[in-house]
């Protein structure tokens, strides 16, 4: 018996040892085999040399594309993009809805109404005109900072504030910080807090949308610091290998919450490395938004038609601090900032706008008003929306709850029923349920128990 | 029906599944034309071509974001890595975005569709890294589901059920037994229960409890016991998450005694789990405390891999010391 054992245990142990080693040898022969004239070791072949000469990177220089000057005119012999009157107003909308959004959610978070915020101050142009350049169903795969995209897509005031407070109406059923907003209607991927986990993803959701051959394409955003990520590379690297419909959108906006982009990388920016993965790439001004619009729009032709992945650097600084929870006077200096400010990319469109006779002060006061009374009267709803169900702690994590999970919430329930007042927000929705059976309690007091 | 052994059990059901469901794609590290390092993915390449079963670079966390990616899309990717060893630079694309895509969406999105297949464990002379078991990091993460097969025929029905199973699912697989497991196997489409173990014998005097290869282990040991007059009931957790507590604790409630055995190092193994959950299910029938017999707390060994194994002669001697307390 033992020594069948044995022998057996030794049989396997060769068998196995024999797979490795014949896998190794496979992969060894094909290194040193060469076909005269291709190289299987690289996509081009290569010239012999006889001395020692390194290259250092400084033979490639990338130039930055620019359409629109900060005074609302276009550079001498640029051409601006093809837009007619009602696009260009929905984008310059969309750039200040997010801007008064930032600025009054920031407020609230200051009161204490909300307890975190994130702005987009300074990256209107970038991450607003690549949206605008996209069809509307292409696929958007988001890090966290561009709510102008959703804006764009014509997200409501109502949804983002449902999805701040983490209400029963808000999509993803209170689970995550403000600001991870998601809508499966507009094609804008839920936010995910672990930074450029996305990016890979976006290679694959584009690789789906290639199979399928709707003519659909990804794009993916993330910050030059989220960029140093392993995640970027395994991306860029299968996109261009698998031929993918995907645009990598990078907001080089100069800091990764305090560490500033120099201190990230030793190359030129982010837009290099496409060199690497053979990958298109261009480099454009951030608070250009015809520049980026129509560097996003050529991108997407290149992805979609030729399925050429394409790497866009949108040279841009974030003008707010990283998150409400950040001082950027840590870290870098108010005249900095200040010359930041002069470029401000809403600022630029709307001199542009207003010189072809699309844009008046006057719509700007109406427009500028209307958005910070919707705000504020869609936060004040929003506050007073009671929590999601309890239920909805165990929903969503397997297509239906296990049968531990039903016995974790039963057991939940009954300990809640024991010491109500330590859990008002779930409680009071027993107490309702009784009211409801019994008589009394109005709906307002009810969504106060169960606001916040 | 054929007799195959594990690696074409797994095969077929791939092939079944792609023939199925033309949105079934399968790829990672040599998967293509080479058909994997273990040949699991034989001519699938060539039978459906390069755009549904291809070479991916060399990169897990990569393999698995597109792979999520691809899920989200409305895709089913079925996803290898090479050795389960080296599934941890996608720990975080599983553990942080597999697991959690449809909670966090509140159901807007979600990468049910994905599947990932890993070789799992030792015995084959691998030492550190090509023998690692790491199904316990994973059963921590809810929202995944975690399944090991013991045989060809619990293979490819599992397989089936995973890559259909609308939740994302790791799928260890036995690499010691890829060869050495024979056994008959329907040529037909079919599927076996995730979520759901088996007892795969029926006794009273003690429960035994594992899982994949360690089957085998614990079963020999079963015959050792029975010659001494003990009857063993055999169970195989199959899932490991979410797993079966009622089987489980029903058999426990009947025999008095619990022996759970797994590759992986004891502390912070899936037994611990398993233990603490039977103990409060079946406190007052417990003649025995529950007995864990498990790899050391230590990485993987290779000269010593024979003393360092959960074997039958360990099992063996924890069913007597179960019997005997």
């Amino acid at each position: 018996m033992w020594q069948l054992m044995m022998i057996k245990r030794y049989v396997i142990a060769w068998v196995y040892g024999y797979l490795l080693i014949n896998h190794a040898l496979k992969r060894g022969v094909r290194l040193f085999t060469t076909t005269p004239g291709k190289s299987i070791m690289t996509t081009t072949t290569s010239s012999l040399v006889h001395s020692p000469h390194f290259l250092e990177g400084d033979e490639f220089s990338i130039d930055t594309f620019a359409l629109l000057k900060q005074d609302g005119s276009l550079y001498e012999g640029a051409t601006a993009p093809d837009l007619d009157r009602d696009k260009a107003l929905r984008i310059y909308h969309a750039m200040v809805f997010t801007r008064v959004l930032d600025e009054r959610m920031l407020a609230a978070q200051r009161q204490g109404r909300l307890s975190f915020y994130m702005q987009c101050t300074g990256e209107e142009a970038a991450v607003i005109g690549s949206t605008a350049a996209l069809d509307d169903d292409d696929m958007i795969m988001a890090q966290y900072r561009e709510q102008g995209a959703l804006v764009y897509r014509g997200f409501s005031c109502d949804e983002f504030m449902n999805q701040m407070f983490g209400n029963e109406r808000d999509y993803g059923k209170g689970r995550q910080m403000p600001i991870h907003y998601g809508s499966a209607a507009l094609h804008y991927m839920t936010i995910s807090s672990p930074l450029a986990t996305q990016i890979p993803q976006a290679t694959g959701y584009a690789y789906g949308q290639k199979l399928a051959g709707d003519g659909h394409c990804t794009i993916t955003y993330f910050g030059e610091g989220a960029a140093s990520e392993g995640d970027f590379h395994a991306a860029l690297n299968m996109a261009t290998v698998h031929k993918v419909p995907v645009i990598f959108f990078c907001r080089n906006n100069g800091y990764a919450i305090s560490t500033p982009a120099v201190e990230q990388f030793a190359a030129d920016g982010v837009a290099p490395r496409a060199f690497g993965y053979k990958m298109r790439v261009i480099r454009v001004d951030g608070n250009d938004m015809l520049a980026v619009y129509q560097a996003t729009l050529e991108a997407r032709r290149l992805a979609v038609e030729q399925n050429q992945p394409v790497l866009i650097e949108a040279m841009t600084y974030r003008l707010a601090a990283h998150s409400s929870s950040d001082d950027p006077s840590g870290y870098r200096s108010k005249k900095e900032e200040e010359a930041w400010r002069e470029k401000d990319p809403i600022l630029r469109l709307r001199r542009w706008l207003e010189g072809r006779e699309w844009w008046s002060d006057d719509e700007e006061k109406d427009l500028q008003e209307r958005l910070r009374r919707e705000v504020l009267e869609t936060m004040k709803v929003a506050q007073k929306c009671p929590a999601p169900p309890l239920e909805s702690l165990i929903t969503d994590v397997y297509d239906t709850p296990t049968t531990q999970l039903n016995e974790q919430l039963a057991k939940l329930e009954a300990h809640i029923r024991l010491y109500p007042e330590a859990y008002p927000k779930s409680a009071s929705r027993y107490s309702t349920e009784r009211s409801a059976q019994g008589s009394s309690t109005s709906s307002d007091d009810v969504t106060d128990q169960g606001g916040h | 029906m054929a007799t195959l052994n594990l690696l074409q059990a797994i095969n077929q059901a791939l092939d079944i599944a792609m023939a199925d469901n033309e949105r079934v794609l399968c790829f990672g590290e040599d998967v293509g034309g080479f058909g994997g390092v273990f040949r699991a993915t034989s001519h699938l390449q060539e039978k459906y071509g390069k755009a549904r079963c291809f070479n991916t670079p060399l990169v897990e966390q990569g393999i698995i974001g597109f792979a999520n990616g691809l899920a989200a899309q409305g895709s089913t990717p079925v996803a290898e890595i090479q050795f389960a060893d080296y599934i941890f630079p996608a720990f975080d694309q599983i553990v942080n975005e597999s697991a959690k895509f449809r909670y966090r969406s509140g159901s807007l999105f979600n990468v049910g569709g994905l599947t990932i297949r890993a070789p799992y464990g030792g015995g084959i002379s691998g030492g550190l890294y090509h023998s690692q078991s790491p199904e316990a990091y994973f059963a921590h993460t809810p929202g995944l589901k975690v399944v090991v097969p013991r045989n060809p025929h619990q293979a490819k029905g599992l397989l089936l059920a995973a890559i259909r199973d609308p939740n994302p699912v790791l799928f260890f697989e036995p690499k010691r037994l890829y060869r050495a497991s024979t056994g008959e196997v329907p040529e037909s489409d079919y599927q076996l229960p995730l979520g759901e173990a088996e007892v795969v014998k029926e006794g009273r005097d003690i429960t035994l409890l594992a899982w994949g290869a360690q089957m085998e282990v614990i079963e020999e040991a079963a015959e050792l016991a029975e010659k001494e007059g003990i009857s063993c009931e055999i169970i195989d957790l199959r899932s490991i998450l979410p797993w079966d507590v009622e089987t489980v604790a029903t058999s426990v409630l009947k025999t008095g005694r619990l022996v759970i055995s797994h590759e992986a190092p004891l502390t912070g193994g899936f037994a611990g789990e398993i233990a603490a959950t039977i103990q409060e299910r079946c406190f007052l029938y417990l003649e025995s405390p529950i007995s864990r017999v498990t790899g050391l707390d230590t990485p993987f060994p290779l000269t010593l891999e024979k003393e360092y194994l959960p074997d039958r002669l360990k099992v063996f001697e924890a069913i007597k010391a179960s019997m005997a307390y």
